[in-house]
């Protein structure tokens, strides 16, 4: 029996390692994806003063700080029995997208991006935003950050800080933007548009080019069938703020649609020794442990769950490129590595989204930005898409406003199961092909990393 | 002239610190060509191993965020001290502890029993916790332990200089990684950050009236934005903390919170007394002085609504703080 070790796996946030074992005929016996880490936001939540709650959680993660805030905001509008105003909800929804444009981008050119821009097998002091410089040259790099900057910005504006704002009050919002400050924000937006374009057209020319990603992606190892889930519209598309939970299953089917706040009906998590992270698990159907079968209720979230749980995008550049993803992987595609041509469609859809929100002057200059809390009602749940996918708060609040009881799904968590499967597929194909030198685990971590996972955030 | 060498590290964290060093954008391009990065585990693929091949001293800065949660945050701590030069304690999680050292209100057990057994979604019918075990194939998998209580970087390890901030504010890192740059360093064990408080740098206006209650932010009709918040009767950690943000917070018209930890002038806040120092600010602003009512009441009344004077005062600053952690049931 052989242990092979990848630790600490890299290029994504939190920590994790991956446990190889080996047979004595070399064969992969077992591979797990251990998350060592738990700092048990849980527990020491309870008993704080319930208005704190969206800035401490927005310390789940640094690089997702606005969906904890704003998830846990939704959560005490419901404590507190305030709907907020249309116009808080189009300041938060603002943040919300100057957001996913940032963290999205954030994974394409700082994370997992590396490895498909510069291939699987470049040499490791290379395959990061360095060797993206290097080889893209300085002017394409200034477009990487003065976007990411833009997002960062926009939270910047709204929350005094780009990275754990401060914004969120139960029933509404702190603080708004002038008429100068929304012009700013038009003018970014219309960048992000074009800039959406051009990382789309990036992704084409590099993976359709690449042997190893053109074969990886439609291959049985880089495949999983299992559940698909996300936040829907009315119309079945995918909401990134609000909207209800659907569930569909590997064919497309839809199997469940549920308000957020009845969540607890239709998941649960499971428990395992070797990592302190959960594995949810759709309950219709229940947990049989790590093993990848319609009868087992595993799941995936965030770009690809969105997609394959939501049909059709809501602004017409989007449509047009989700079209074009649909003939190339058809709906619902199972295959792990479609995640980034989905996750910089959804770059397009939200920069969109963005620039229509941002022209509605009206909504974004007149109204109240909070209504008056009312009775507090003991309970919310809170539920909006972050980037990695759906998150949901539960909170049970005193008549003091302390907070009593705290559960947090988290949407690498939700992923638990599929990227541990993921990582085991993986490792068999590599493996038991023969190929484990050092170097070319990062393989393995190729199928990690498509999930742009957030282990900080999984286990908080 | 050769690069030197430096390494990012995060122990018990989130990862804003990371972004923070992420949104120095161009400034990286600067850094980059004085320094080569050894490590950095959010961005590069350089493993633990790799590490551990480094000579002693071979890193000449690490900058390490996150505070020491568990075993393993322990151990890659020291090892980092070890291989490096300059060790800084980099965001408010290794200065003080930070927000997770909240855990430190509750032990080892509790935390585990309301994760893995008590969340409401959990279905643990087998009872069990993260632990070391063996699989079905009889493979032994070690599982890092969570340690007793949180701890601060220079708990467990020497630190040569802090960086404080829940993330550093953008300008006080460029000004610390600057005077590294030009070897122009501050004396060993400084707090690498002007040293006055938030309120020397807030721009909201100061009328220095008395407060007659303290409120919860949802219970005031209208917030001021152009007035002191602490005067509106909110808790503002402003009196009790560092500036360098910019006053971040106040200008999205919410309270500070005090990520930056205490300025270090004072004598008080040798033992980082964060919260001393801001009950000693309430006490000055709150209006309750009436000779002939009992005084008692009345400051009972007016502080009433401070629920959680532990959580709100030490919030990022708990392991560090004269309370430190719980002591018994």
């Amino acid at each position: 029996m052989t242990l092979i070790e990848i630790n600490p796996i890299t290029r994504l946030e939190g920590h994790g390692n991956i446990k190889i074992f080996k047979d004595g005929n070399g064969k992969v016996e077992a591979a797990y994806l251990q998350i060592p880490e738990l700092r048990a936001f849980e527990r020491f939540c309870m008993d704080r003063q319930c208005e704190l709650m969206p800035q401490l959680t927005s310390r789940i993660c640094g690089v997702c700080p606005v969906p904890h805030h704003l998830a846990s905001i939704k959560a005490l509008d419901r404590v507190f029995d305030a709907p907020p105003t249309a116009r808080a909800v189009a300041m938060r929804k603002l943040m919300h997208f100057g957001y996913m444009i940032e963290d999205h981008l954030l994974h394409f050119y700082f994370l997992g991006g590396p490895d498909l821009l510069l291939g699987p097998d470049c040499p490791p002091e290379k395959r990061n935003i360095v060797g993206i410089i290097e080889q893209y040259g300085k002017d394409v790099a200034t477009e990487i950050m003065k976007h990411r900057r833009f997002g960062q910005d926009i939270i910047r504006m709204l929350g005094g800080k780009a990275i754990h704002p401060a914004f969120g009050i139960p029933g509404g919002v702190s603080n708004s933007l002038t008429e100068d400050q929304l012009d700013g924000v038009e003018e970014m937006a219309r960048s992000c548009v074009e800039f959406a374009q051009f990382s789309l057209s990036l992704y084409k020319e590099k993976i359709m080019g690449d042997e190893f990603f053109s074969r990886a992606v439609v291959s049985d190892e880089y495949s999983l069938d299992c559940y698909n889930m996300g936040l829907v519209n009315k119309k079945n598309g995918p909401d990134y703020y609000d909207g209800d939970i659907r569930i569909t299953d590997a064919d497309g089917k839809e199997v469940v649609r549920f308000h957020p706040s009845e969540y607890l009906d239709h998941i649960g998590e499971a428990v395992e020794r070797f990592s302190y992270m959960k594995f949810p698990f759709y309950k219709g159907i229940g947990w049989k442990g790590l093993v990848e079968s319609k009868d087992n209720g595993i799941y995936r979230v965030g770009p690809l769950g969105r997609y394959n749980a939501s049909n059709g995008y809501s602004t017409p550049l989007a449509q047009k490129e989700g079209k074009e993803l649909e003939r190339a992987f058809g709906r619902p595609c199972n295959m792990t590595l479609a995640y980034h041509w989905v996750r910089l469609t959804e770059v397009l859809n939200v920069s969109e989204e963005l620039l229509d929100l941002v022209r509605n002057r009206k909504l974004m200059l007149d109204g109240g930005l909070r209504t008056p809390v009312g009775k507090i009602t003991g309970h919310g749940v809170g539920c909006i898409e972050a980037a990695r996918g759906t998150l949901i708060h539960d909170y049970e609040v005193d008549g003091n406003g302390l907070m009593k009881d705290v559960n947090l799904i988290v949407p690498t968590t939700h992923n638990a199961a599929a990227i541990s499967l993921s990582i085991a597929k993986a490792a068999q194909r590599e493996i038991d092909n023969g190929i484990e030198e050092t170097d070319r685990m990062n393989r393995v971590e190729v199928a990690l990393r498509a999930y742009d996972p957030c282990f900080g955030c999984a286990t908080h | 002239m050769s690069k030197g060498k430096i390494a990012f590290y995060w122990a018990g964290s989130c990862g804003g610190c990371e972004v923070s060093v992420v949104d120095l954008d161009e400034t990286l391009f600067d850094v980059l060509e004085h320094f080569d990065i050894v490590f950095w585990p959010c961005a590069m693929d350089i493993k633990y191993s790799n590490v551990e091949d480094m000579g002693d001293g071979e890193i000449d800065v690490c900058f390490f965020n996150g505070c020491i949660r568990n075993e393993e945050n322990q151990e890659i701590a020291e090892l980092l001290r070890k291989k490096s030069k300059i060790m800084i304690a980099f965001g408010s999680c290794s200065h003080l502890g930070g927000i997770p050292g909240l855990g430190n209100l509750s032990t080892r057990e509790e935390i585990l029993e309301q994760v893995y057994k008590k969340s409401k979604s959990v279905s643990n019918e087998k009872g069990i916790y993260p632990s070391s075990s063996v699989d079905e194939h009889g493979n032994e998998i070690e599982v890092p332990a969570l340690r007793k209580y949180v701890s601060a970087l220079d708990d467990v390890v020497d630190v040569d200089y802090y960086i404080p901030g829940c993330p550093p504010p953008t300008d006080v890192i460029k000004t610390a990684v600057l005077a590294l740059i030009s070897g122009n360093v501050p004396p060993r064990t400084e707090v690498l950050a002007p040293n006055r408080t938030v309120c020397h740098e807030c721009k909201k206006e100061k009328r220095d009236i008395a407060v007659k209650e303290i409120k919860r932010i949802y219970q005031l009709d209208d917030i001021d934005p152009k007035r002191c918040l602490l005067e509106q009767g909110l808790v503002c950690m402003g009196p009790a903390t560092r500036e360098g943000c910019g006053a971040a917070c106040p200008t999205a018209n919410m309270p500070c919170t005090g990520c930056m930890g205490p300025p270090s002038a004072d004598p008080l806040s040798e033992n980082c007394e964060q919260g001393a120092r801001m009950i000693s600010a309430i006490a000055s602003i709150t209006d309750v002085v009436d000779e002939k009512n009992s005084e008692e009441d009345e400051i009972k009344a007016a502080l009433d609504e401070i629920r959680d004077p532990v959580g709100i005062m030490y919030m990022y600053s708990m392991p560090k703080s004269i309370l430190k952690r719980r002591r018994k049931e």
